[in-house]
């Protein structure tokens, strides 16, 4: 059994009328629910819930704060390597783009590990482009050991591995695993997923399941939001979450609301992701799953980072770069452009004067002795 | 010959040869007894055909009243 | 009519499991078992006392299911061995799983009451565990192959009512199997709380066989079975959080 299973089902539901068959008692209802089910998330979901967003709102912080408290985790991402074999019509680093490509050698990991460190950050996450020749998985897990000295959370954000694979990181001390399904709409899947080995969907759709059997602290999922309906994505990576969260509760399952960017190429969104869409997304996250993490990244510009900090986030990033070796060299090709610049110091002086406390580190892997 | 009925030694007479014979007295017959002879179930249709022999130990039991 | 349950096969129209124990004359049982419009009965298995002259077998109506439990066992092999005697009167292969080692409070053994199920599950029983309510116990029983789960409400005979209400709420909303609430339930209203939170059915024995009418309170607790799982499926109404008055969240959106 797979979440491919429950998602066959998911998509034969009528969405053409399915979101207009709501009303408000609906969405009042099923915010005050403590375990919403699927039909209360299309409720929150729907058009009627727009005019409940400060009800929502105001439930989502009580559940935010009663089981995560006044705190936010920071971390930052770390770009390895950028080569790609996969053509993804939304990304930068897609293998049709013409630009010198670049993957960080051991010394530069250092480097880039002690700049971003000397920061305070604790937490950090990986990224490669796809390529089973210039980022392996045993290249990932070099960067791992390296890492380590310098960060007590160290996740990945690299192509679907297998469960062997992922269990050899998870060895080597990784303890989360991201993994955005992009699309879960499988004909837009594919028509944006042009060329590589990113096309096969059951792969990647599979591949979170397959970190939180390989026994990953956490797994974090999401839709990017914008390249189809966002309803209809929304709901289900919530129900992949759910999923996830059941069959795995030893797993913390964790959920992104990465909004489309503009990057190095032309692609126009589909579906129009409103600031307003994306506060009731994050709401209908919260309210359906009130112990997930759900993280908030620089994509998003300060005024509007500022203010959603307070609905439901409890992890954001922070002195971002998009560019593999960002912190310590210039000249790089960013995956996508982000809006909020601020650094460490600037973003923990924000989350203090918002009455929350920054977290830098939340645990320390001990190795166990044999 | 001596058997031990649920713990306690008992003397039955020569001619009840068999589990049905024993559960044909009096004191069981009008039960569902259930019999155990020296720690293995014995199944309704063999009650006839089993033989019991001197110093076998037999549980019967039945259901009563529980919650 | 309420919306059936299915329990190893069988589906059962009555969501209220009663006992057979503790009345004043076992002539009550089909009386009982009428008002209740009970389909599960369960009973327990003993010596037989070549004193007694009753034989509870012939007070239950062939129509019900029989639960036979396996209370005097302390370990899970004990458990075990009372579950095959039962099955061997031929009278079905329910059992429900009873280990109890604390004699203070006769809470059950979770890990024992694990391992029996696991045998039992593999031997072809339709196995339903009497449980503290503890999500990995549960997560766990219904891996090992049980049909249902039977959380406490609060300790056997202590008509104490729910007093475990967060954790049954937890195994309700996380455990795939039928949770049916056993053991503490001493009034009507505390049958309908426990269907109002989503319980596939409730057991009880003591608060019928000990009221003064049992068969009138046999009818009491028929209703309120029946009152709370329609409350369920209609989906109660929202408890209203008191308004804390806090500046807006969304007025940054305009």
């Amino acid at each position: 059994m797979s979440f491919f299973e429950p998602l066959t089902r998911l998509e034969q539901l009528p969405y053409g009328s399915l979101w207009q068959e709501y009303r408000v008692e609906d969405v009042k209802r099923a915010l005050l629910k403590d375990r919403p089910d699927e039909k209360d998330l299309q409720a929150l979901l729907s058009p009627a819930a727009e005019s409940c967003l400060e009800e929502m709102a105001q439930r989502a912080q009580r559940l935010t704060r009663s089981h995560f408290g006044h705190v936010m985790q920071l971390f930052t991402p770390m770009y390895l390597a950028d080569f790609c074999v996969n053509h993804c019509t939304y990304c930068s680093f897609s293998s049709i783009y013409d630009f010198p490509r670049k993957r960080l050698t051991p010394e530069e990991i250092r480097q880039e590990a002690i700049a971003i460190s000397s920061t305070g950050l604790r937490q950090l996450l990986i990224l490669t482009g796809e390529s089973r020749r210039d980022s392996p998985a045993a290249y990932v897990k070099e960067c791992v050991e390296i890492l380590h000295e310098y960060f007590s959370s160290v996740s990945i954000e690299v192509n679907p591995l297998s469960t062997e694979e992922y269990r050899a990181l998870r060895e080597a001390g990784v303890d989360g695993l991201t993994l955005y399904q992009e699309v879960y709409h499988q004909e837009t899947y594919r028509k944006l997923h042009v060329k590589g080995p990113k096309r096969v969907y059951r792969n990647r759709l599979d591949a979170p399941e397959r970190g939180c059997q390989a026994g990953f602290r956490s797994v974090n999922i999401g839709a990017l939001l914008g390249m189809y309906d966002w309803r209809q994505e929304a709901f289900m990576t919530a129900m992949h979450a759910r999923y996830l969260q059941d069959k795995y509760p030893e797993c913390e399952i964790g959920l992104s609301a990465p909004r489309f960017r503009p990057y190095l190429g032309e692609f126009n969104p589909e579906s129009d992701v409103t600031d307003r869409a994306l506060v009731q997304i994050i709401l209908a996250y919260r309210l359906f799953l009130p112990r997930s993490g759900i993280t908030l990244s620089t994509r998003e510009p300060a005024s509007l980072r500022d203010h959603l900090i307070h609905l439901g986030i409890t992890k954001m990033s922070a002195g971002v770069s998009t560019e593999v070796g960002g912190h310590t060299q210039d000249g790089g090709t960013p995956q996508f452009e982000i809006s909020d610049e601020r650094n460490v110091q600037e973003i923990t002086d924000m989350l203090q004067a918002a009455g929350l406390q920054p977290v830098f580190k939340d645990w320390d892997l001990l190795k166990l002795q044999a | 010959m001596n058997l031990i009925i649920n713990g306690k030694p008992g003397v039955v007479a020569e001619e009840c040869r068999t589990v049905a014979d024993l559960l044909s007295r009096p004191e069981w017959s009008f039960r569902l007894v259930i019999v155990e002879r020296n720690g293995e179930i014995v199944s309704k249709e063999h009650y006839g055909s089993e033989i019991l022999c001197e110093g076998d130990r037999l549980e019967l039991v039945h259901f009563v009243g529980g919650g | 009519m309420l919306d059936p349950l299915v329990i190893g096969g069988i589906t059962l129209s009555s969501r209220l499991f009663i006992g057979t124990g503790k009345y004043s004359r076992n002539t009550l049982i089909p009386e009982v078992v009428s008002a209740s419009g009970s389909q599960v009965i369960t009973v327990a298995l003993r010596r037989v006392d070549p004193e007694s002259q009753d034989n509870i077998i012939s007070h239950i109506p062939s129509h019900m299911t029989l639960l036979p439990n396996t209370s005097g066992a302390r370990t899970a092999e004990e458990a075990v061995r009372i579950a095959r005697l039962a099955r061997a009167a031929g009278l079905g292969n329910w059992v429900k799983i009873e280990v109890i080692n604390d004699q203070k409070y006769l809470l059950p053994d979770n890990l024992e009451t694990i391992r029996a199920t696991e045998i039992l599950a593999a031997e072809g029983f339709v196995v339903l565990p009497y449980m503290s309510p503890d999500l990995s116990a549960a997560l766990r029983m219904q891996a090992a192959g049980a049909a249902a789960i039977m959380p406490l409400g609060s300790p056997i005979g202590s008509n104490r009512g729910l007093r475990t209400t967060e954790l049954l709420r937890i195994l309700i909303s996380e455990v795939d199997l039928p949770v049916i609430v056993d053991a503490g339930i001493g009034r009507p209203s505390e049958a309908a709380e426990a269907m109002e939170l989503g319980a596939s059915a409730v057991l009880l024995n003591t608060a019928i066989a000990t009221a003064r009418d049992p068969l009138l309170m046999a009818a009491a607790f028929r209703e309120a079975v029946a009152a709370g799982r329609k409350a369920y499926l209609a989906g109660l109404g929202p408890v209203e959080e008191t308004a804390v008055a806090s500046s807006p969240l969304t007025g940054f959106l305009k």
